[in-house]
């Protein structure tokens, strides 16, 4: 850990705040959003659970969007999002799975908030699950376990080190790699007691970058938002403030240096690597080290690049910092030529690359 | 048995409350869990307003209990109700029996580690009010500085907070707060010190004098908004984040030092005392008195009373004051076996 702090005091903390995750037989449901931003993440989170680790994750194409982004934009209110959700428990039921497994922290939150809703008001459950049967006649179980992808992944992060090919070290001077660990919003920040570590100093990915031999930088605005913040980004009007708290979170962390950044929200990763273009276009700034940005990875494709699989199957070619810098450091071999190749080996054309930020 | 008291807690409530006693003609016994006398304050260093010693206090109550028979390092077993008054059980293995019963048993320091966005425990920098007071005296610990630049306290922690599961105020912390802002600045006169509150509750004697003084002669900034987040740099000062809520903006500072102004909570012995006596407690958690005006250090039990932050909050005044008026409402009762 970079800083004076106290290591034993987060411990302790870490403690405090642990949750059951079962080793097995997860219903997972995938982001409305994750797939267009950073496409592999999900499909190596299958490939890694199912293929690698043996696992039981079972997903079905029936499942829709979980309400939470128009939920928290005020354009339906709970009821209607619970509804939603009410149907996504059915689908569950119907598979014959007890432990419900989102792709999305917005989602995981509004789960969590809609269950906590229901156990405080169980004639607003009631009403839902009469809403639900007049809708489309279906009924549910509420899940028994309930945890974030990222979760699962952390629950399994010590198989995935005892398999790994790759380790967060820097091979060239045998330091382990700072990596700074960003939190969706809504994991742990509404109901700490939900997330692994709890709110203040979550340990679902600081636990994956240990396990896998980096070093966590806790820099002073660890906590704050990554920028996209629906209502920042989604109005138009407000895109200032989504830059400004991006840019705010980059001045923190320079300092400190860091190889990489990973996430488990969908947007954070998007932001953090789209806006490190918008902010060198605007003030000429760039935060990683020769000209280049800070790579910014989600916590599956790290995962991926931890057990040695090609960064271009990973997706990491689609990423607007180039993820080159981190690959040499981690001794990662990639073909340059191939990366703007798509899965069937044909080219899936070149970006113009920017001039303000150094891009390959 | 007609006559013998036994006062469980030898704070500055079962000090003042013997010494009382004993001028009456009493010989009580002070039963004191900790291996010495004179409670929280015993570990302070100035009293408010007028910065006086503390430990002369207590010293000065030591030399005035020759009279009592006290035994530190010791606790209340079990106790039992007689016929005329009641039976209690001491770790050491004595029993006693005793016509009436003073409970002076004081209060306990919110655990500042549960307020997790603060950072205490994690921060290398982040003290307590209670851990200044023994700078203060001691001027050993490592997390002060040498020469701070900034000094930052936070009121209220633990207390007025329903997360904290304590809504009530603690009453001393805003005044403690104002007398350790000045202390700090007259150590570190170039130091830049803020205080960071909710509402300032300054409700005793010259207890504004003090706070105006803290303004005008020391240069203490008084900022109305609560802490919302520590960090840490990679030189090792703190970043913290809070809203001035009169100018309505958000800021950020550096600080060198983050003190936090631990409120009372109720001591753990309470919930035992209460079970074995069949003391009621109050919503607050701390010992119900018989009534809050008029009454307060009497119990719903006869023969047992109340000096002191037993039954909430209180100033060293306000604990004195008690203390000498349940000692006279002991002689009272015993009159009248």
């Amino acid at each position: 850990m970079l800083c004076t702090m106290i290591y034993e005091g987060k411990q302790r903390i870490w403690s405090e705040y642990q949750k059951d995750i079962p080793d097995d037989r997860w219903y997972y449901v995938r982001s409305c959003i994750r797939q267009n931003f950073f496409p592999a993440s999900e499909k190596m989170f299958t490939e890694i659970t199912r293929n690698v680790l043996g696992k039981d994750i079972y997903e079905t194409p029936h499942h829709t969007t979980c309400g939470g982004i128009a939920y928290h934009c005020d354009t339906i209110p709970q009821e209607t999002a619970m509804t939603i959700v009410a149907r996504q428990f059915a689908l569950m039921t119907e598979a014959g799975y007890e432990n419900y497994c989102p792709s999305c922290i917005t989602s995981f939150g509004n789960y969590v908030e809609i269950l906590e809703t229901w156990r405080e008001y169980p004639e607003l459950e009631a009403r839902i699950r009469e809403d639900l049967w007049k809708a489309c006649r279906r009924e549910f179980n509420k899940p028994r376990y309930l945890a974030h992808s990222s979760d699962l992944i952390y629950r399994w992060r010590n198989e995935i080190a005892a398999k790994a090919t790759h380790k967060l070290v820097n091979g060239r001077t045998g330091e382990p790699l700072r990596i700074v660990e960003h939190i969706g919003c809504h994991y742990a920040k509404m109901f700490p007691s939900k997330g692994v570590g709890g709110a203040e100093y979550p340990y679902v990915l600081a636990g994956m970058i240990e396990s896998w031999g980096g070093q966590v930088v806790d820099y002073p605005e660890r906590r704050h938002c990554c920028g996209y913040g629906f209502r920042q980004y989604h109005v138009k009007a407000n895109r200032g403030y989504s830059m400004s708290n991006t840019y705010k979170k980059f001045e923190s962390m320079e300092p400190f240096h860091p190889d990489a950044i990973i996430t488990n929200c969908p947007g954070c990763p998007y932001f953090l690597d789209r806006w490190q273009y918008v902010i060198a276009e605007q003030t000429g700034k760039t935060y990683g080290e020769n000209g280049f940005g800070i790579p910014v990875l989600t916590y599956e494709e790290l995962a991926g690049l931890v057990l040695g699989y090609d960064p271009w199957d990973l997706g990491l070619q689609l990423h607007q910092v180039a993820v080159e810098p981190l690959l040499d450091k981690m001794g990662v071999e990639y073909d340059p030529s191939a990366k703007y190749l798509g899965l069937n080996r044909e080219d899936i054309m070149r970006p113009e690359l920017p001039g303000s930020i150094k891009c390959f | 048995m007609k006559g013998n008291i036994v006062i469980i807690g030898g704070g500055i409530a079962g000090m003042e409350a013997a010494k009382s006693l004993i001028s009456l003609g009493y010989s009580p016994i002070v039963v004191e869990s900790s291996t010495k006398l004179g409670g929280h304050v015993a570990s302070w260093y100035k009293l408010f307003p007028d910065m006086s010693s503390a430990k002369n206090l207590v010293s000065r109550l030591e030399s005035e209990i020759k009279g009592a028979t006290v035994l530190c390092g010791t606790k209340v077993i079990s106790l039992n109700r007689l016929a005329d008054g009641y039976s209690l059980k001491l770790s050491n293995g004595s029993v006693v029996n005793a016509s009436a019963l003073l409970i002076a048993t004081g209060f306990t320091l919110f655990d500042a580690k549960k307020k997790e966005e603060y950072g205490y425990g994690v921060y290398d920098r982040v003290i307590t009010n209670s851990d200044l007071e023994a700078w203060f005296s001691e001027k050993k610990d490592a997390r002060v500085p040498d020469e701070p630049e900034s000094v930052g306290f936070v009121h209220c922690v633990g207390s007025r907070d329903l997360k904290a599961c304590n809504a009530q105020c603690s009453k001393v912390c805003c005044a403690t707060a104002i007398k350790q802002a000045i202390e700090i600045k007259e150590r570190f006169p170039y130091a830049k010190v803020y205080c960071f509150y909710m509402d300032l509750r300054l409700f005793g004697k010259k207890y504004e004098d003090f706070y105006i003084n803290a303004q005008r002669d020391y240069g203490v900034q008084f900022i109305r908004g609560r802490v919302s987040e520590v960090g840490e740099t990679l030189d090792g000062r703190l970043q913290i984040k809070a809203e001035d809520t009169l100018s309505g903006k958000p800021l950020k500072v550096q600080l060198d030092l983050l003190v936090l102004m631990s409120g009372i909570v109720r001591n753990q012995s309470i919930g035992e005392l209460s079970a074995m006596a069949g003391l009621e407690t109050d919503s607050d958690g701390f010992l119900r008195s018989i009534d809050n005006e008029y009454a307060v250090i009497e119990s719903n039990r006869p023969g047992i009373f109340y000096a002191g932050a037993c039954t909430g909050p209180k100033t060293v005044p306000e604990t004195v004051a008690e203390a000498r008026s349940a000692a006279l409402a002991i002689h009272s009762y015993l009159e009248t076996l």
